[in-house]
């Protein structure tokens, strides 16, 4: 082996990883080559001061802040696909419960259920008004029997005259 | 029986957190190591250690063991510390080992005049030049050198995480260690031509 040929395999050498072939050419080159050797005993001493430098140890928050960049990377496509669950499910149920609400409602107040037959009894009236009009006509028909009765017929839309607004609510 | 990283990975697949908290624990320590050796500082190193478990833990679900565990795992954060790196994110952190050593030069010959006065600053002093001068390796030495020397990783493990052959590999890491030899020659000579660091060479 050649100086060149041994820097390939100078370091395998010096960290026991060598095949037994490269070890012994390493060795036989190394006799014979000052330069090489002190190179090697360079290399040896240069790994024991780089041993000197400590390792360090991960600081106490190290676990606690890798949760906390997991939780906020890896949670949160969790997040957007549930969040808006609960808030639907929120909304839902607030629907729900406002219209059962109001569906309960009627019920309760009783003035709403007894105003109900009160308005139909107006209705009827209403409804009937025109034939209640009519009525108080045809009850003072009589007065017009002390009429002529040639006239009696030709006045009696006159006598209906004042009446006349009643009497389309009448007809209608 | 303890299982192994390959399986506890693939137990985190099948979603059993414990096994993700096991690998946490295992790897933590070292990842950071790595990390802070690559960029200097501390805080940067964990930061980019979380980001390589956070990373992990995101992978699960396609992870499919091609390889050893520790090499997918070094390979994320060797990626993850270079692209930082190269961003500029870390810069400030990194030592040149030519402009702060001029600077150092002068507290290190405070130190050698003080060097029973205070041990603790010239170890200081050493560690910074130490870790000064691989911090100023080219990246890919820097990281062979890093995983060769601190994490003991074999040439074949170290090769498919930086993607070079073996021979490629055992070129390349000569030529770190020699830079290396060359950079911190105040630390690595003779004990008898170095006074300052005398009482430190074992």
């Amino acid at each position: 082996m050649n100086c060149e040929k041994v820097s390939n395999s100078l370091i395998s050498y010096l960290d026991g990883r060598a095949s037994a072939e490269e070890r012994s050419g390493v060795e036989e080159h190394l006799k014979s080559c000052a330069a090489c050797r002190e190179r090697a005993d360079e290399f040896r001493r240069l790994w024991d001061v780089m041993a000197e430098v400590p390792a360090v140890e991960p600081s106490f928050a190290f676990d606690a802040r890798l949760r906390q960049r997991i939780a906020a990377t890896v949670r949160p496509k969790l997040w957007t696909w549930l969040v808006p669950s609960p808030r639907l499910a929120a909304a839902v149920v607030a629907l729900v419960g406002l219209s059962i609400f109001v569906s309960m409602q009627p019920n309760k107040p009783v003035v709403v259920g007894n105003s109900a037959p009160n308005s139909e009894e107006q209705f009827r009236m209403i409804k009937d008004l025109g034939v209640l009009e009519n009525y108080d006509v045809l009850s003072n028909f009589d007065a017009l029997s002390d009429l002529p009765g040639v006239q009696a017929t030709p006045e009696q839309p006159e006598q209906q005259k004042p009446d006349e607004p009643g009497s389309g609510n009448g007809e209608s | 029986m303890a299982r192994s990283d390959v399986q506890l990975m693939l137990d985190v697949k099948a979603g059993d957190e414990l096994s993700f908290e096991l690998l946490l624990k295992k790897y933590r320590t070292p990842l950071v190591n790595f990390l802070y050796r690559m960029v200097k500082d501390q805080a940067a190193a964990e930061d980019l250690a979380q980001e390589v478990f956070l990373r992990v833990y995101r992978a699960r679900k396609e992870y499919s063991p091609s390889a050893k565990f520790t090499t997918w795992l070094f390979r994320i954060a060797t990626n993850l510390a270079l692209n930082a790196i190269r961003d500029g994110r870390y810069r400030q952190m990194q030592i040149s080992i030519d402009a702060p050593r001029d600077e150092d030069e002068p507290v290190i010959e405070i130190a050698a005049q003080e060097t029973r006065a205070d041990d603790r600053l010239i170890e200081r002093e050493r560690n910074e030049m130490i870790r000064g001068a691989i911090l100023a390796l080219p990246e890919k030495q820097r990281v062979a050198v890093i995983l060769h020397k601190y994490e003991e990783m074999d040439y074949g493990q170290i090769g498919r995480i930086l993607g070079c052959s073996e021979s490629a590999l055992k070129s390349l890491l000569f030529r770190a260690y020699e830079t290396l030899r060359v950079q911190l020659a105040l630390l690595v000579a003779r004990p008898a031509a170095q006074p300052a660091g005398e009482g430190k060479q074992s």
